[in-house]
């Protein structure tokens, strides 16, 4: 079965001249989960947003067999759900229940289906009490979920997550791992903790300098980098 | 963190919240055009037009005193124009310029009091107005929070280190105040194109889709009627014991 994710000599530099990705090859299976470390500045935030052509650098990107161009973009972004770093980026209407049917609404829904699909994937992440507040009402922990319902009703077949874990508690990160691991989509990974990584994805791959320099079983690659807050 | 304190309001419950936003925007404006309409000789009663939106604060159990002094903001734009009246020889305009400023800011508060602005906008899109207007105001206020709160976790940091409020005029806290304002500004720019991409990766193409609205119901068609009779007699009462000529 063909690779849902393959990468081929990726290279992207930013307008001011900095090299971000400098021959990047990378490949996602289906049902795979890949971890994505690296120190700050590596090209880790880079590389997701090649992953559904917000960014379009040069090289190869195809995803689910097709290339990533113009014309595949509508098709590329159904198929690609990317959660980013900071929620109150991604929660943009008034309300959470608009919010999440926001996408559904551009994929052609009917209103009354896209409040549908918006207040079932709002259960499965335990916010459809909260539908009817304004996003800037929710704690990080509440914001981080309904972002995540945002991405999950438009139905990806590869979820992207860049760090997932920031601003929230521990009994956050618990549930949303135990969420994560409940979902059956490929996912990308980008993460600083080893222990999320190590608890979620099979496979690790090791940013420095925009290249992938060493990938394989999480375990070894935090202890080959040194990537644990553990003495 | 503080929030505006009209958002907490307009989540309470009262018989005025659960009301549908598109009848408390058609009676605003009727209260708007009456109060507007009323001949500035009636400037000595324009007052009892205060009446409906005190009557809309009571109902929805607004502080008052808090509402007066939210629609008090408009008294020093409507003085100049009153200045400019009063020096052309018309004081009952300059009056009537400030009195129904101040009432319209009024309505137009307690109709913001007890709408939450999601509803509002929805009401106001509904109504026909400018699809792109709604929306930027929707943005605007959305993202008044974001860098609201980022101000004043600037304003903590400041602090933090020494910076003190109210303290006599620096030139060095003055320098201070401007690179946090150019920070808030690239951050506001960063920020934008954040959101911008959250949009296109899910699939935004330069339209927002509408969501479906309840229907008005009965107490929400009788408010609105009441409204605008009142309004309206309220009108011709005023012109009525002021005996103005029209």
């Amino acid at each position: 079965m063909p690779p849902l994710i393959d990468i081929k000599n990726l290279r992207y530099a930013y307008p001011d001249g900095a090299v971000a990705l400098d021959g990047v090859d990378f490949t996602l299976a289906a049902g795979e989960t890949v971890a994505v470390l690296g120190p700050n500045g590596s090209g880790k935030t880079t590389f997701v947003l090649h992953l559904n052509g917000l960014l379009m650098g040069e090289g190869e990107v195809v995803i689910c067999g097709l290339p990533v161009g113009k014309n595949t973009l509508p098709e590329i972004r159904r198929k690609v759900g990317v959660v980013f770093q900071d929620p109150s980026e991604q929660l943009f209407m008034p309300t959470v229940l608009e919010d999440v049917a926001f996408g559904p609404l551009n994929l052609g829904k009917k209103p009354a289906e896209a409040m549908q699909a918006a207040e079932h994937y709002l259960d499965l992440v335990g916010m459809k009490g909260v539908m009817h507040k304004a996003p800037y009402h929710l704690s990080e922990g509440e914001k981080r979920r309904v972002s995540l319902a945002g991405v999950l009703v438009m139905d990806p077949e590869i979820l992207v997550l860049d760090e997932p874990t920031t601003f929230l508690d521990p009994p956050g990160h618990r549930e949303l791992v135990g969420l994560l691991r409940r979902l059956p989509q490929a996912k990308v990974i980008v993460t600083h903790q080893s222990s999320l990584a190590a608890s979620l994805a099979g496979r690790a791959v090791f940013f420095q300098k925009g290249r992938i320099v060493d990938q394989g079983p999480v375990p070894t690659l935090i202890a080959r980098h040194n990537w644990s807050l553990a003495d | 963190m503080h929030h505006l304190e009209l958002d907490d309001w307009s989540r309470k419950d009262s018989f005025l919240h659960r009301r549908d936003a598109r009848a408390k925007i058609l009676g605003l404006i009727c209260f708007l055009l009456s109060v507007a309409l009323t001949p500035n000789c009636a400037a000595p009663y324009l007052w009892v037009f205060g009446a409906v939106p005190l009557a809309a604060l009571l109902v929805a159990r607004i502080p008052l005193a808090r509402a007066f002094v939210l629609s008090a903001a408009v008294l020093p734009f409507a003085a100049v124009f009153g200045l400019a009246s009063l020096a052309a020889g018309g004081h009952l305009r300059a009056i009537a310029v400030a009195e129904k400023s101040f009432l319209s800011a009024l309505g137009a508060v307690a109709l913001i009091a007890t709408t939450p602005l999601p509803k509002l906008t929805q009401g106001f899109l509904w109504l026909g107005a400018p699809k792109f207007l709604v929306l930027v105001i929707q943005f605007l206020y959305r993202y008044l929070y974001v860098i609201s709160e980022q101000a004043q976790h600037m304003r903590l940091a400041a602090a933090s280190r020494g910076s003190r409020l109210g303290s006599r005029f620096r030139m060095y806290r003055l320098r201070a105040a401007s690179g946090a304002l150019a920070v808030l500004f690239s951050k506001s720019y960063l920020r934008a194109e954040a959101i911008h991409h959250s949009m296109l990766s899910r699939l935004f193409s330069g339209r927002f889709g509408l969501m479906d609205a309840a229907s008005p119901t009965l107490p929400d068609y009788t408010t609105l009627v009441l409204l605008v009779l009142i309004n309206l007699l309220l009108n011709r009462f005023i012109v009525l014991i002021s005996q103005c000529r029209l």
